[in-house]
């Protein structure tokens, strides 16, 4: 897996409460059995028009946020289908964070699994970023947020500094961009005994 | 062995944990993995390029059903992508030792209909799949949840899962459901209460006299949609309904009454803790129906759509009124006079023998209102000869249904059952996000009888006043 150390990146926001997997990556886009190149088809049918063009009112086209890679949401961030072609779209695009207040279980497992950080930050805090990104964009420039993953701490240029949660399990495999079923299988002399001693309960 | 009173889930999570290597998460040990064509092409493939195999292949069972037509299955699928998608999973269970349920086979299905009517899904078990409705076997009295392919490749690999123990929610549900009022109406008006992230992080546990009232079916309708409530594993703790119901199926266990022995000691111990407790009440419940784009966004049939600028939370407000406008909805609307172009009857959450016989009973004598475009897809092989047994698809067909076959067809409408934009459909699957059903589709959820009473009068019908024929 890709590792995860720190980061620095334009923001995007995406003013939406419960954004769905199903918007993330539309269902005509998952009959790929490839890994890659989910990005193309990424928020399709927001961000493309009937006749393919991109839609100039979708958040994520405007000019000013073009090469982000941290997504600022609202609560519920990837509910829905536990398909991972969501996490792989986004990452394929170019986003390696995602910040909002909540995000949905599946989702949020997913995430780890491609290199991808998902911060959640009090409800408080997310509604200052977005202030602080309309700001910034007012001001002519995107915004900009550093995440370091050592320290689980997010900050910006201005003062903006906040720590985060990641559980210690998921962050070292991060950090060091582990093979997490090679980890698993290190484990194998117990998985076997596990399945001895139930073979056995079960009189198999 | 510890002495403190232990939940449903307590009692599973304990018998899977396999070792918590220090500064790891804990290894659970998975019973079962149910595997379908979309989301593990991928998993396969890491399995291919490591060099790695299926650790159990005697406990891992697949079948296409996302993806694949609903119309006669002798024709080719016409869709290449969706072909190579089927032929992949094909080529990977025969290359992996995975039995696979294949299209052409009697017993396929949606993947969460026919774990449990073949027997594969028992009470005690952690049940995993790449499909976030897998919640469904819960109702079982069964841990069971939906993951992403890297976890699909994982369980492939290792039969275990890494997993931090999720919190308990019990959800009590006291007295009994009005005539009328199904399952899908309860779990509805369920996640209308507790929003769509109000389960994030929990497990729910159904529990009260208002649940342990509902037959088998009727409680995997409630564990599916578990999930749109944020919730990844709904359950409910197995009883005699549940024996009765595993008894004789084909991969329940030979020596049936241990089983049950064992099954017995599964429900929670008298004053066992749960983190978190909600109680509701059967009696308050009425027939639902959703108005919006997330299951929560949901009201009774004698109810008007809300007006969404009246809510308190801004976020709730922000994503009311986007709705309504995708939805082409006015605030205030009786929810009877919204008028259907679609009906589809089917989907994981009610596509069981027992949602057609409701929905044929509705049906039966009447015709599909000439506005309205009306198909029943049955959730599996079996479930379609069953009914074609009982006569429902004579009385579908001469009401002008379309009848098809088994898969998961409109839910998502990842095969050809797709609405076209404007359309709004009245579906009994589990989801009304935007386009789920097909871009720029209108999808609300109802009951099997709602929908089949709305496929007949062509707009919502409130089903507790309807003339059975």
């Amino acid at each position: 897996m890709q590792s995860f150390v720190t980061h620095t990146g334009i923001v995007a926001s995406l003013d939406r409460a419960n954004v769905d997997t199903d918007q993330i990556i539309p269902k005509q886009f998952l009959k790929r059995i490839e890994r890659t190149g989910f990005g193309q088809f990424l928020f399709f049918d927001w961000r493309f028009l009937p006749d393919g063009a991109p839609n100039p009112d979708f958040e994520l086209n405007r000019p000013i946020v073009a090469g982000a890679s941290v997504l600022l949401a609202r609560r519920n961030f990837g509910c829905g289908s536990s398909r991972e072609h969501a996490p792989w779209a986004l990452a394929d695009y170019g986003f390696k964070v995602v910040i909002a207040p909540t995000f949905a279980d599946i989702f949020f497992n997913n995430c780890f699994q491609n290199g991808m950080v998902p911060i959640r930050l009090p409800e408080a805090d997310v509604e200052e970023l977005f202030r602080r990104t309309r700001a910034a964009e007012a001001a002519g420039g995107p915004y900009r947020l550093h995440v370091d993953l050592p320290s689980c701490n997010v900050s910006d240029d201005a003062g903006f500094s906040r720590s985060f949660t990641v559980d210690p399990f998921r962050k070292r495999c991060l950090l060091e961009g582990l093979d997490d079923i090679g980890l698993s299988l290190q484990h194998v002399d117990k998985i076997a005994a596990w399945e001895a001693a139930h073979a056995a309960l079960a009189g198999e | 062995m510890s002495s403190t009173p232990r939940t449903l889930l307590d009692k599973i999570w304990d018998a899977h944990v396999v070792c918590t290597p220090p500064g790891e998460l804990p290894l659970l040990y998975v019973d079962r993995h149910l595997v379908h064509e979309v989301t593990s092409p991928q998993a396969f493939e890491g399995l291919r390029l490591a060099g790695r195999r299926v650790r159990r292949p005697d406990a891992t069972f697949a079948t296409p059903d996302h993806n694949i037509p609903t119309t006669d299955r002798r024709l080719p699928i016409a869709d290449p992508i969706s072909k190579q998608q089927i032929d992949t999973l094909r080529n990977n269970c025969l290359e992996f030792g995975v039995r696979l349920f294949d299209l052409g086979d009697a017993d396929q299905g949606i993947v969460h209909v026919i774990g449990p009517e073949l027997g594969i899904t028992q009470p005690g078990m952690t049940i995993v799949c790449g499909d976030s409705h897998t919640a469904t076997h819960g109702a079982l009295g069964a841990l069971a949840f939906g993951i992403g392919t890297s976890e699909v490749e994982h369980v492939l690999a290792t039969q275990t899962l890494r997993q931090a123990k999720p919190k308990s929610l019990e959800l009590r549900v006291e007295g009994s459901l009005h005539p009328g009022v199904t399952a899908k109406d309860l779990v509805l008006y369920l996640i209308g209460k507790l929003s769509t992230e109000g389960g994030t992080g929990h497990v729910i546990e159904y529990t009260g006299p208002c649940i342990r009232r509902l037959g088998m079916e009727e409680r995997m309708t409630v564990c599916n949609m578990s999930i749109e409530a944020g919730a990844r594993a709904g359950m409910i703790a197995p009883d005699q309904i549940t024996f009765d119901y595993l008894r004789g199926r084909d991969y329940a266990p030979r020596n049936f009454d241990r089983a049950v022995a064992e099954w017995e000691r599964l429900p929670g111990d008298p004053g066992a803790v749960f983190d978190r407790v909600e109680i509701f009440q059967g009696g308050d419940v009425v027939p639902q129906v959703t108005w919006g784009t997330n299951p929560a966004q949901v009201v009774g049939i004698d109810a008007t759509v809300p007006d969404p600028t009246a809510f308190g939370d801004p976020n709730e407000r922000e994503s009311g009124s986007r709705a309504l406008d995708y939805m082409g909805l006015k605030g205030g609307t009786k929810i009877v006079d919204i008028p259907l172009d679609r009906v589809f009857i089917g989907s994981c959450t009610n596509s069981r023998i027992e949602d057609l016989r409701a929905a044929a009973s509705v049906v039966r004598g009447y015709r599909v209102a000439p506005t309205v475009h009306a198909m029943v897809v049955p959730g599996s092989g079996r479930v379609k000869r069953q009914a074609e047994q009982e006569g429902l698809d004579r009385v579908f067909r001469d009401a002008g249904f379309e009848w098809r076959e088994a898969g998961c067809s409109m839910c998502l409408g990842m095969n050809p059952d797709t609405l076209t934009p404007g359309q709004r459909c009245a579906s009994t699957s589990n989801r009304n996000f935007e386009g789920r059903q097909g871009k720029g589709g209108r999808t609300h959820l109802v009951s099997p009888a709602m929908a089949a009473a709305a496929a007949v009068t062509g707009h919502f019908t409130d089903i507790r006043h309807w003339l059975y024929r």
